[in-house]
């Protein structure tokens, strides 16, 4: 791609003088509407009394803000997610496998229960798990939230990790089913020895992702049941530091963020590694289930727009439809 | 059996109508926004290629739930920006479409780069090659192409944006989810609400995947 070389974007030329001077005059002048907004911001908060030190400075100076409120919330909120996933993966892994089987009794039962779940707000499984535990079961009151929450992410995750599963196995080059049958494998031995060891390896990244579509929605938990989560912190905080709600929803805000980008790095790390690998067959799920939930045929190994010859990318840096980078709303 | 489908209590169909109301003008703002978003990433001007990316960065990785509840506890209880809202059911319902539309433009923004990226280099080069500027570029060639690649993705933005209106329940808007949770805790045929409440999602959310995966091969650009 030598057109691309020369130039930062094949969307526009090389600046002239003329295209300098406009895009000078555009940048100033986005520069500016953007001070003017931030500065509103600023006089907004500072009218209402949202900026003075006494407000901020508990974060830095009282430790035990952070002992006895942010860091407690983000445990409670990484385990959530930590239940979650590792209920709900060894569950997705019998649905994605069952809906591969050859036999329509357990693909069409599978496939329903895969369909229903993903077609439901997380937050409706949720409620259901709650009241189903008050009325069926003696989980203790104070410990409904947390068996509330993980329920709903489990029921909602496993049904989207089935297909990431899915994915991972149809990622498989064809030669590794047809060398294990060969080599005279059953059906079962050639899913256990050959395909599934490696679709693990190809939905890591995939996997990864998903954990922080998953520590996203604990959130729920803290808004709606009462979870002592990371979320639920600012309020507690804003109780007993002189409601300093803006302030304490901006930490808690940073820490999701930081949180949730490291995780959404380590993914992206995870499949160039897998993908330039020289062990294995390269195959990986793309990190972005959202785009798994299309396809009804699944993904075949991504044709990758960046390596094929005849279409460049138009932006190198950006996303490729094979979804390299991003997660579910 | 049926009898707490008490329909002068619980307003079914209302809650169900709230849902529709928040998911359409959620998706039209973001839908907007997240265009413009996209636009700025790709756009020569570096301040604006910055903006879009920490925004997109930013509004990702915060739970959904924290952007609903910050924008009525941050922006209206605090600040007093309402807006335009009279009283607090209207103030939340339309706070909540901002909260909306503010997290689901960063997925559709990264949706419709992708697009762009499925555009062959030769559309841009040959754009470029007539004079036309960027943003004629943009506007005239690429991302007409870029949006017809995106709309089975777009779909599943907007059945998700359809599925995550139920997190205004936090926040108090009378949408489904609230309703459910009210039903649920006086009733007592749990299985039955449950599973008309879900029957009611998969009604929202099943057609609009089938009509979106019809209307997508349909516009597919044929290479």
């Amino acid at each position: 791609m030598s057109a691309s070389s020369n130039s930062p974007s094949v969307l526009y030329d090389a600046p002239g003088p003329r295209a300098r001077v406009r895009n000078a005059v555009m940048a100033i002048v986005f520069g500016a509407l953007l001070v003017v907004l931030i500065g509103w911001v600023v006089m907004l908060l500072d009218d209402a009394g949202h900026l003075t030190a006494a407000k901020w400075s508990p974060f830095v100076t009282d430790s035990r803000v952070w002992t006895t409120y942010l860091l407690p919330g983000l445990m409670t909120t990484l385990k959530a997610a930590f239940f979650a996933i590792v209920i709900a993966l060894p569950l997705g892994a019998i649905l994605g496998v069952a809906r591969l089987s050859d036999h329509w009794w357990i693909r069409a039962p599978a496939g329903a229960i895969v369909e229903f779940f993903r077609a439901i707000p997380v937050l409706l499984l949720m409620l259901f798990a709650n009241e189903a535990y008050a009325m069926f079961t003696d989980v203790a009151r104070e410990n409904r939230p947390l068996y509330a929450v993980v329920t709903g992410l489990v029921l909602y995750n496993a049904s989207v990790l089935a297909e990431v599963v899915r994915a991972g196995i149809l990622s498989l080059p064809r030669g590794q089913s047809d060398a294990a049958q060969a080599i005279g494998m059953r059906k079962n031995q050639t899913m256990r020895f050959v395909l599934l060891p490696q679709a693990v390896t190809a939905m890591l990244p995939a996997l990864v992702t998903q954990l922080v579509v998953i520590v996203k929605d604990t959130a729920l938990g803290g808004a709606v049941f009462g979870l002592y989560d990371l979320l639920r912190q600012t309020t507690l905080i804003s109780a007993n530091y002189g409601a300093n709600i803006i302030a304490s929803m901006t930490v808690v805000a940073l820490i999701y963020i930081v949180l949730n980008f490291l995780l959404t790095s380590f993914a992206s790390w995870l499949e160039g590694r897998i993908r330039r690998g020289k062990r294995g067959t390269g195959a990986v799920v793309a990190t972005d289930p959202g785009e798994l939930l299309e396809l009804e045929t699944p993904p075949k190994p991504a044709p990758d727009i960046r390596t094929s010859g005849t279409a460049g990318p138009i932006d190198p840096s950006g996303p490729t439809l094979s979804g390299e980078a991003g997660n579910q709303p | 059996m049926f009898e707490f489908l008490d329909f002068e209590r619980y307003d079914l169909l209302g809650a169900f109508w709230t849902t529709v109301q928040l998911t359409f003008w959620s998706a039209i703002g973001s839908l907007i926004w997240g265009t413009v978003l996209a636009a700025m990433r790709v756009s020569p001007v570096p301040v604006m290629r910055a903006f879009g990316t920490v925004y997109v960065h930013l509004f990702r990785n915060i739970p959904l739930t924290l952007v609903i509840i910050a924008c009525a506890q941050g922006l209206y209880m605090a600040l007093r920006f309402s807006l335009g809202g009279d009283r607090p059911p209207e103030i939340y319902f339309r706070l909540a479409i901002l909260g909306f539309i503010a997290y689901t433009a960063t997925f559709v923004c990264e949706a419709l780069r992708s697009g762009i990226n499925t555009v062959p280099l030769g559309q841009a080069e040959a754009a470029r090659a007539l004079g036309l500027r960027f943003d004629q570029v943009l506007t005239l060639v690429v991302l007409p192409q870029a949006f017809r690649s995106v709309v089975a993705p777009l779909a599943n933005v907007l059945i998700a944006l359809t599925k995550n209106t139920t997190v205004a329940a936090a926040i108090g808007v009378a949408e489904a989810a609230l309703l459910m949770k009210e039903m649920i805790e006086n009733e007592a045929q749990l299985f039955l609400i449950a599973g008309i409440f879900a029957f009611g999602f998969i009604l929202l959310t099943l057609p609009t995947g089938l009509l979106l995966g019809w209307v997508s091969k349909r516009v597919a650009v044929k290479r």
